[in-house]
């Protein structure tokens, strides 16, 4: 890949429970030697269950937490070697939108003040006429500009969300499930919103999801999680599933045409903890095609244009 | 449109004052407070001139709420001492909202060691009632009004300091907070631009409160004659020198607890019209 915009290197994350009374603390690690690269223009959405780690993987793309193991880098340049300074002038080029719109808005700022909070945070001065351009940009009057975030909706308060993303002109942005908090109707808005703006201004999104369906919609490539691990990268959205784990998450979504609807889950074992992760390969116990081998020994990621971690691919 | 503005909060007094209980209250506060200001143009006698042959006189057109031992007019200490009671409390709640709100912010937002030693000093003054905390510090700086201010507003740097950090710590994990992390914004940023701007409505209203609540603990301190040193009158003093005459000349002490009882009733009131007043989202009802 020619000059990847972000690329992530064997990145891990390990969080530990603090030390309590006669309790030894358990670590775990969320993310587990992740590496990723994307390359401008594209839209690489992360598929997994909740507690797969795809939240902290974003977090750590940002460089909002601090990476256990491995490297971010961002435009060639080494964001956790970046001193506070540089780090935050990097902030203006990279921003994210929030799952929750309900509490990603500070309630006691107007909508002006949060849509303008990036340029206060970066002590730039705000152009003249930016607010409302950037509200009208994503699809909200410049009326609202007065109004506090609970005289708004869910839907109308990601679009602020996004607005305050946008405000500086980022080239990166990652969406961090900006749809799991509203309304089936409303999703498809933002979907679409998030879509055009993408086209319009040529950026780079990391889009994080549980919805396997709807990143196959509008990503250009596909990186599926389970349990802090890649197990498998689709080149492009429509490529036929490797890994039993991506090929039951497609089962598992819902087809329009109810003739279409297969089995809904395949799957009947729970997570396992990953505070105490299975020997082999994490997905074993709830694999239909699991053999002695999955059980022992961890399957890597394979190389070449569709990689999968799995020794019996479909 | 205004960038730059944080503000729900200005229009919550006249909100407040919207409510019968409010304009009662603040009525009364109001009265008060005017009292104290220009005791000096509104009173007829000096405060500490003494005739001693006008001794105990009952109210009468003279002297309306009548004389003390010394024969000066009651009304007017009570309404000096208005300036003694309201000036020591609220300087001394001054005090523990300031250094509460720093300690309890610098313990919520940073964790750590500081905060387990902030928590434990904190724990062990709550577990004083604030009287005690008072009358020993009290006995410590000796008495008078600077000590009476310093001793209650230790008194109820405990609580301050509490609030301060639960709220911090609380909205510490909202989502906004992160978000504005997300956009290169540091601790100083984080904390007074999104931190304390929440954390402060509830601090206000235990603030006032807990005005209440310093006003009656300064009568007791004074009552003692740990409190103002005669002759400045205070409301607790003015109760004190009433208890040697209680059958002979009752209103010494009845009339000042009567102050003292009205206007901490009338705080409470207010601080209650205050609450629904000061919910952002009680912006909604008035739509």
């Amino acid at each position: 890949m020619p000059d990847p915009l972000l690329r992530l290197q064997n990145l891990s994350k390990r969080f530990e429970t603090p030390n309590g009374f006669l309790k030894k603390p358990r670590s775990m690690l969320a993310v587990r030697d992740v590496s990723l690269s994307i390359a401008r223009g594209e839209v690489v959405g992360v598929v997994g269950e909740s507690g797969c780690g795809k939240s902290t993987l974003a977090r750590l793309a940002l460089c909002l937490l601090e990476p256990s193991g491995g490297s971010v880098s961002f435009d060639g340049a080494d964001l956790t070697g970046l001193r506070a300074r540089e780090l935050r002038r990097m902030r203006q080029r990279m921003t994210m939108v929030f799952q929750d719109p309900y509490s990603s808005l500070d309630p006691r700022y107007r909508i002006a003040d949060a849509v303008a909070e990036p340029f206060a945070v970066q002590g730039l001065p705000v152009p003249a006429g930016r607010i409302a351009e950037l509200l009208s940009k994503v699809g909200l009057p410049a009326s609202m500009a007065d109004s506090y975030p609970h005289q708004l909706s869910g839907g109308q308060r990601q679009r602020v969300g996004i607005a305050r993303a946008l405000a500086l002109n980022p080239d990166f942005v990652v969406l961090d499930e900006p749809t799991a908090s509203l309304d089936v109707s409303i999703q498809a808005q933002i979907i679409a919103l998030i879509q055009g703006l993408q086209a319009d201004l040529g950026l780079t999104y990391l889009f994080i999801s549980h919805d396997l369906g709807l990143v196959r919609y509008f990503c250009t490539r596909i990186v599926v999680m389970y349990l802090g691990a890649v197990v498998e990268e689709l080149p492009d959205p429509q490529a036929a599933p490797r890994h039993p784990y991506t090929a039951t998450l497609l089962a598992s979504t819902f087809a329009p045409d109810p003739a279409e609807r297969k089995q809904l889950s395949e799957l009947t074992d729970e997570v396992p903890s990953a505070f105490d992760l299975p020997k082999g390969c994490a997905f074993a116990g709830r694999c239909p095609k699991v053999t002695e081998r999955c059980r022992v020994t961890v399957p890597q990621l394979s190389d070449g244009e569709h990689p999968v971690a799995c020794f019996y691919p479909l | 449109m205004k960038v730059g503005t944080f503000d729900t909060r200005s229009g919550a007094i006249a909100r407040a004052l919207a409510t019968p209980k409010g304009v009662i209250a603040g009525g009364w506060l109001f009265l008060v407070v005017f009292v104290a200001i220009f005791a000096p143009y509104l009173t007829p006698y000096d405060y500490d001139i003494q005739n001693l042959p006008n001794a105990f006189a009952p109210p009468s057109a003279a002297h309306w709420l009548g004389t003390d031992e010394f024969g000066r007019d009651l009304l007017t200490r009570i309404m000096y001492g208005a300036r003694t009671s309201l000036s020591v409390s609220s300087v001394a709640i001054g005090i523990s909202v300031f250094c509460g709100m720093c300690l309890g912010a610098a313990a919520g937002f940073f964790g750590g060691w500081f905060d387990r030693a902030v928590t434990v000093a904190v724990d062990l003054t709550w577990s004083f009632p604030e009287i005690l905390v008072a009358l020993i510090l009290v006995a410590i700086m000796g008495p008078g009004v600077t000590g009476t201010m310093i001793a209650i507003g230790v008194a109820y740097l405990a609580q301050f300091t509490r609030l301060t950090r639960a709220q911090i710590m609380a909205i510490k994990s909202e989502t906004f907070v992160e978000a504005s992390r997300s956009l290169g914004a540091g601790h100083g940023y984080i904390l007074f631009r999104h931190l304390l701007p929440n954390a402060l409505t509830p601090v206000i209203v235990a603030a006032m409160l807990a005005t209440g609540d310093a006003i009656i603990l300064e009568a007791t301190l004074g009552f003692f004659g740990l409190g103002a040193q005669p002759p400045t009158p205070s409301w607790g003093a003015l109760m004190s020198s009433g208890t040697a005459q209680l059958f002979k000349a009752p209103w010494i002490i009845i009339l000042p607890g009567v102050a003292v009882a009205v206007t901490v009733f009338a705080i409470n009131l207010f601080g209650d019209a205050l609450v629904r007043a000061l919910d952002v989202r009680a912006g909604l009802r008035e739509a």
